[in-house]
C-alpha cells in the first residue's frame, strides 16, 4: 500500500529544527526583554569577555607567568606603565617576583572561572538529583535526604568548604597531594553548594509529580528512574538556570576567600584569590597594584554574573510577565 | 450501543472487567507527635468503601457522582495508580493483584489506557506531540523500526481528526480540545481494549465537548473499545453510557442501564440529581426542595451515608447501611426505602 | 416601556501588547431592564467576563475601554474618576466572582465583612448593620445566622461560602448585580439551590442580574433574557425561550444542540467544526463565518449588525440587514 505523502511529514530533520529554535527565541519574550534592559547587555557583554579572555590567556596574554624561565627578577615591583618608573612592556605593573599582573590576572581569571564553573556543575548535578529523587519518592526518602539538607545549611557554606577540604587533604597521600589540589576544591566547593537546588528542585517536582502526564506515563508503566530524567527533570530545569547563574558567582567568590586563606588552589597555579592574597603583604608598602588590580578584576566578573542572574531570574519567572 | 439494556451484567456475557468488593482508605492523619499531645484519634479516609460492577465487552460504564464520592478513585484503582486496600481487579479474566512480574502487569497494562481531564496538564509541556503518542508504543516494545513508529503515530493523528505534521508541534500550540484529542491518540497507541475516562470533557467548552465525545463514539464503534467513563454530568453520561452507576462517599447507591436510570430512577439522591441540574429543556418540572450539602468524607454520617439529605429517610436508616441489590432487571439499588415493602417505590415521577 | 436600568453602547475592550492592539470586546451593546436577569452567555474567551469587568470599572491593564459607553440610570459610570467608581461598586452595582474561596477575606469573619460593607455604603451604626447583616444571612438561607455570622470563611462549606458571597453582594442593596460564572466551582447539587435563591433574592431586593456563564443549563434556569457571544460580538440577544429554543444565529444553534439531553439520547451531537478564533487571528467580516455550515460571500466582507428577527436580535447575514 502506496504511503500518502502527508504521512512523511512527520519527521523534521535536525538542523530545520534548530534552526526554527533559533528564530523563535530571538522572536520570543525573553529576547525582548534582554535586549530592551541595557545593564543586563552590558553585564553579558562584561561577563563574556572575561571569559574569551581567560579561554584565551595563552595566546593574547603578553607574558606565561607560570613560566620561571621567562622572569627576570629584576623587573619586580614595578608599577604600572602610566606611572613614573612604570614599563610599557608590563601595563600593570609586576608583583614580587616579576610575574607582569595583567597576565597573572588572565591567567588567575582561568583558575578561578574553570573552579567556579566546575563546583557549579557539580553542585546541580548533585543538588538537583538529590532534589527530584526526594520530592518524587517522598516518604523516609525524603525525610532524610531533606534533615541532611537542613544540617548543612545551618553551617555556612565557606565552612563546609573549609571543612570538606581539610578532610580530603588529611585522607589524600602527601604525593598526590598537588595534582589533586584543584579536584578537591571543586568538589569542596560543590558539596557546599548543592542544598539551594535541591530544595527548588524538590518543590517543583512534587508539583510536578501530581501532574497529570506523569500519571499517564505511569500507567504506561514507565520506570520512576525514567519518568525522573525524561518527564520531570525537563520541567523542573527552569529556576535551576537561575540558581546557578548566581551560584556561579558565588563559586567564584568562595574559591578567592579559600585561596586568600590559603587552602584554596595551590601556589603553582594561582587564580584571583591567590593575587589578591599575594598582593596583600604589599599593599602597606606602597605597591598597591598587585592586589587592587586582580581585585578589581573578581569585582567586576562576580558582579557581571550576578546581574546577569538577576535579569534571568526576572525574566524567567512567569508571574512577573 | 445500546447492547446492555436488557441483560444483566453479573455473570455469564462478555466480561471485560469485573470489580468486586473494591476498596481504597487513606490515611490522612496528621503526624504521630501531633497525635500525641493533641490526643486526636487516627484519620482515615474512605475514599472507596466496597464497589462492585462489571463492564462488557464494547460498551461503556459510566460512574457518576459528586466531589468526594470516590469515582476518580475508582479510575486509578482500576488503572493500576493505587493499590486496592480490599477487593478484587479481574480484567480480561485475570486477577491483577496476583500479577507480581512485570512482564505480566505489562501485558495487561498495555490493554488499558487512561485519559485525564485536564487538558493541559496531561500532556508534557516540554515534550513533542510525535514522542508523547509514541511513548505507549516504545514502552511496550511495540515496534521497533523508527519508520514504523512514524507511521503508526501519523495514523494515530489523522484517527483523533489531527494532522500528521502536528507531530513536530508542542502541546501548548494547540487548543484545549485538540489536545484532548492528542490525549486520545495517546491512549489509542497501544491498541488497547479498554479505556479509563477520568472526566474527559468536563474542562472542555460545550461546542468543543460535543466534538470530542462524538469521537469518542466513533472510536468505540470503530475500534471495539469499552470504556470506564467518570463524570459529573449527568448529560455527557446519558449521552455516552450504556450502564451507569451512581455513587455517594465511596458507594454505589443505584446501578444500572442508562435508559432506566433516566426514567425510572429508583434511589433517593439519584432522584436528588436528576431533579436538581439546571436544566435547559426547562419542562417546568416541580422542583424537589433540597437540603444539604455532601457530608465530610473523612466523618461520614452513620449507617446510610445519605440519611441526613434524604427526604424518605427511617429509622432503620440512621443505623444500618443499605447494600446493593438487585431490584428490577439490570437494576441493583443500595436503599432501605426501596428494599422496605410496605414503602413502595409507587409515585415515580419521570425523570 | 421603562428605562433600562443599564445600558451598554458600542462597548470596545481592547488590550495593548507587544504584538499589536488585540480587541477582546468589539462593539457590544445591549441593556439590561431594572430588575431583570439577564444572561451573557458564551464559551471560553469569548468576551464575557471582560464585559462584567468594565461594567463594573474592574478592568485589568493592560486591557482598557478604547471606545463606548456604559449609562446606570443615565449616568455614565465607564470614564469615572477613581474614587467616585469606587463608591459606585458595593453600593449601586455588587458582583459575585467565581470563586467562593477566594472572594471572602481568609482573616476576618463573615460578620465582620459584612458590616463593613454595610457601613461603607449606608449611614447605619454598627448595631443596626449588624442586626441588617444577620437578616441578610438569614435570607440566604445560612441556619443558625446569628451565630454564623461571627465564623471565618474556612468553617463554611463551598456552598454555604457562596451564599455569603451573594449576602455580601446584595448588602448595600444595589440596584446591579454581576454574577461571574457563580455556580461553576460547585457541586452539581448545589449549584440549584445557589442560583435559585439568587433569582428569589433579586426579586425580593428588585435588582438586576448580569449572570455571565458558559453554563447554558444556568441561564435557562433563572434569565429573563439572554446574549450570546462569540469572538467579542454579540450575535444573538432574545427571550431565553426563544434563544434556546429556537436561535437563529447558526452559532447560537449549534451551541444549544451542542449539549447533550437529560431526556434524549442522540445518536451523534450536534457539532460544531473548528474552534473559537484567537485574539490575534479574528476572521474578517463576521467573526463566525469559517466554522458556520450556512455562511456565503457576504459574510467573509462584512460583518453583520444586530437586526430584530421576531421578538430576539441576530447578527447574522442570513436575517437580511444593511451594512
Amino acid at each position: 500500500m502506496a504511503k500518502p505523502a502527508s504521512l512523511q511529514a512527520v519527521h523534521i530533520p535536525l538542523h530545520r529544527r534548530a534552526a526554527d529554535a533559533l528564530r523563535r527565541a530571538a522572536d520570543g519574550d525573553i529576547f525582548y526583554s534582554f535586549i530592551h534592559s541595557p545593564v543586563t547587555v552590558a553585564a553579558t557583554a562584561v561577563t563574556v569577555l572575561i571569559i574569551l579572555s581567560a579561554v584565551l590567556a595563552p595566546w593574547i596574554a603578553p607574558q606565561n607567568p607560570f613560566d620561571m624561565a621567562s622572569l627576570d627578577l629584576l623587573d619586580a615591583h614595578t608599577p604600572p606603565s602610566w606611572m613614573a618608573d612604570g614599563n610599557p612592556k608590563y601595563l600593570l605593573g609586576t608583583d614580587d617576583q616579576g610575574r607582569d599582573v595583567l597576565s597573572t590576572i588572565l591567567y588567575g581569571s582561568r583558575i578561578s572561572l574553570e573552579v567556579g564553573f566546575l563546583s557549579v556543575i557539580f553542585s546541580m548535578v548533585l543538588g538537583v538529583g538529590l532534589g527530584i529523587v526526594s520530592g518524587y519518592a517522598g516518604g523516609w526518602l525524603d525525610a532524610v535526604i531533606m534533615r541532611v539538607a537542613e544540617i548543612q545549611i545551618s553551617f555556612p557554606a565557606i565552612l563546609i568548604a573549609l571543612l570538606t577540604d581539610g578532610i580530603l587533604r588529611t585522607v589524600i597521600p602527601e604525593a598526590r597531594a598537588e595534582e589533586l589540589a584543584l579536584t578537591v576544591l571543586i568538589f569542596s566547593i560543590g558539596i557546599s553548594g548543592w542544598v539551594q537546588y535541591a530544595r527548588t528542585v524538590r518543590s517543583s517536582t512534587m508539583v510536578e509529580r501530581n501532574r497529570e502526564y506523569v500519571q499517564a506515563a505511569r500507567v504506561i508503566g514507565i520506570h520512576p528512574v525514567k519518568i525522573m530524567l525524561r518527564h520531570i527533570l525537563p520541567n523542573v530545569m527552569g529556576p535551576v538556570l537561575v540558581i546557578a547563574t548566581i551560584h556561579l558567582a558565588v563559586a567564584i567568590i568562595t574559591e578567592a576567600t579559600l585561596s586568600f586563606l590559603g587552602v584554596g588552589v595551590p601556589p603553582t597555579e594561582p587564580s584571583l584569590g591567590t593575587l589578591i592574597r599575594i598582593g596583600n603583604d604589599y599593599l602597606f608598602s606602597g605597591e598597591w597594584w598587585i592586589t587592587i588590580f586582580p581585585s578589581a578584576a573578581l569585582a567586576i566578573l562576580v558582579l557581571a554574573v550576578n546581574l546577569l542572574g538577576d535579569w534571568m531570574r526576572d525574566a524567567l519567572n512567569p508571574k512577573l510577565r | 450501543m445500546n447492547g446492555a439494556q436488557a441483560t444483566q451484567t453479573t455473570g455469564g456475557g462478555d466480561v471485560l472487567l469485573r470489580v468486586r468488593g473494591l476498596k481504597r482508605y487513606f490515611d490522612v492523619s496528621r503526624p504521630l507527635l501531633n497525635r500525641l499531645l493533641e490526643g486526636k484519634p487516627r484519620q482515615i479516609l474512605r475514599a472507596v468503601s466496597g464497589i462492585d460492577f462489571d463492564i462488557q465487552r464494547g460498551h461503556t460504564f459510566a460512574l457518576v457522582g459528586e466531589s468526594g464520592c470516590g469515582k476518580s478513585t475508582v479510575a486509578n484503582l482500576v488503572v493500576g495508580l493505587y493499590r486496592p486496600t480490599a477487593g478484587t481487579i479481574e480484567f480480561d479474566g485475570q486477577d491483577l493483584a496476583g500479577l507480581q512480574r512485570r512482564s505480566e502487569l505489562a501485558a495487561i497494562r498495555r490493554k488499558m489506557a487512561m485519559i485525564f481531564q485536564d487538558p493541559y496538564a496531561s500532556l508534557n509541556p516540554r515534550w513533542r506531540v510525535f514522542n508523547i503518542i509514541s511513548e505507549p508504543i516504545r514502552a511496550f516494545g511495540l515496534l521497533k523500526d523508527k519508520q514504523a513508529i512514524i507511521d503508526r503515530t501519523a495514523q494515530l493523528l489523522t484517527q483523533v481528526g489531527l494532522s500528521p505534521e502536528d507531530g513536530q508541534k508542542y502541546p501548548h500550540e494547540f487548543s484545549g480540545g485538540q489536545r484532548q484529542r492528542i490525549s486520545i491518540a495517546r491512549a489509542l497507541a497501544s491498541d488497547p481494549r479498554f479505556i479509563v475516562c477520568d472526566e474527559p470533557t468536563s474542562a472542555l467548552d460545550v461546542s468543543v465537548q460535543a466534538q470530542i465525545l462524538n469521537l469518542m463514539s466513533e472510536l468505540q464503534r470503530r475500534l471495539g473499545l469499552s470504556y470506564l467513563f467518570i463524570s459529573h454530568d449527568l448529560a455527557v453520561v446519558r449521552h455516552m453510557a450504556d450502564r451507569i452507576g451512581v455513587m455517594y462517599l465511596g458507594r454505589l447507591c443505584e446501578s444500572a442501564p442508562a435508559d432506566t436510570l433516566f426514567e425510572n430512577p429508583r434511589h433517593p439522591y439519584t432522584r436528588l440529581l436528576l431533579d436538581t441540574i439546571p436544566d435547559i429543556e426547562m419542562t417546568g418540572r416541580k422542583r424537589v426542595p433540597v437540603a444539604g450539602e455532601i457530608p465530610n468524607p473523612i466523618d461520614p454520617p452513620a449507617g446510610c451515608a445519605f440519611h441526613p439529605r434524604c427526604p424518605r429517610v427511617m429509622d432503620v436508616c440512621r443505623r444500618e447501611r443499605p447494600h446493593l441489590r438487585p431490584v428490577a432487571d439490570g437494576v441493583m439499588v443500595s436503599c432501605h426505602a426501596v428494599d422496605a415493602p410496605d414503602h413502595s417505590p409507587g409515585t415515580q415521577a419521570a425523570g | 416601556m421603562s428605562e433600562p436600568l443599564l445600558h451598554v453602547e458600542h462597548l470596545r475592550i481592547e488590550f495593548n501588547t507587544r504584538r499589536g492592539t488585540l480587541v477582546a470586546v468589539d462593539d457590544v451593546s445591549f441593556d439590561v431592564m431594572p430588575g431583570e436577569v439577564f444572561g451573557v452567555v458564551g464559551e471560553s474567551g469569548a468576551g464575557k467576563s471582560l464585559t462584567g469587568q468594565a461594567i463594573i470599572g474592574l478592568l485589568e491593564p493592560p486591557g482598557r475601554i478604547a471606545a463606548g459607553e456604559i449609562r446606570l440610570d443615565g449616568r455614565r459610570i465607564d470614564n469615572l474618576p477613581y474614587g467616585q467608581m469606587r463608591r459606585l461598586r458595593g453600593r449601586q452595582i455588587g458582583m459575585i466572582f467565581q470563586d467562593p474561596l477566594t472572594s471572602l477575606n481568609p482573616l476576618y469573619t463573615v460578620g465582620r465583612q459584612l458590616v463593613e460593607t454595610i457601613q461603607t455604603h449606608t449611614s447605619l451604626n454598627h448595631e443596626e448593620a449588624r442586626r441588617r447583616a444577620v437578616k441578610l444571612l438569614q435570607d440566604v438561607g445560612i441556619p443558625a445566622a446569628d451565630k454564623r455570622i461571627d465564623h471565618y470563611p474556612h468553617q463554611f462549606s463551598g456552598g454555604m461560602r457562596q451564599r455569603v458571597v451573594i449576602a455580601l453582594a446584595l448588602c448595600a442593596n444595589p440596584r446591579l448585580v454581576i454574577a461571574d460564572e457563580p455556580t461553576t466551582a460547585l457541586d452539581v447539587s448545589i449549584q440549584a439551590q445557589i442560583i435559585i435563591l439568587l433569582k428569589q433574592l433579586c426579586e425580593q431586593y428588585d435588582t438586576a442580574v448580569i449572570l455571565i456563564t458558559h453554563d447554558m443549563g444556568v441561564i435557562a434556569e433563572i434569565s429573563d433574557r439572554v446574549a450570546v457571544m462569540y469572538a467579542g460580538r454579540i450575535v444573538e440577544i432574545g427571550g431565553v425561550r426563544e434563544v434556546v429554543k429556537k436561535a437563529r444565529h447558526p452559532y447560537a444553534r449549534g451551541l444549544m444542540g451542542a449539549i447533550p439531553s437529560l431526556h434524549r439520547r442522540v445518536e451523534k451531537l450536534n457539532q460544531i467544526d473548528g474552534s473559537m478564533p484567537r485574539l490575534t487571528e479574528i476572521p474578517s467580516g463576521c467573526a463566525f463565518h469559517p466554522r458556520c455550515p450556512q455562511a456565503f460571500e457576504r459574510c467573509r466582507r462584512e460583518r453583520p449588525d444586530l437586526v430584530n428577527v421576531g421578538q430576539s436580535q441576530v447578527a447574522c447575514w442570513l436575517y437580511g440587514g444593511s451594512s
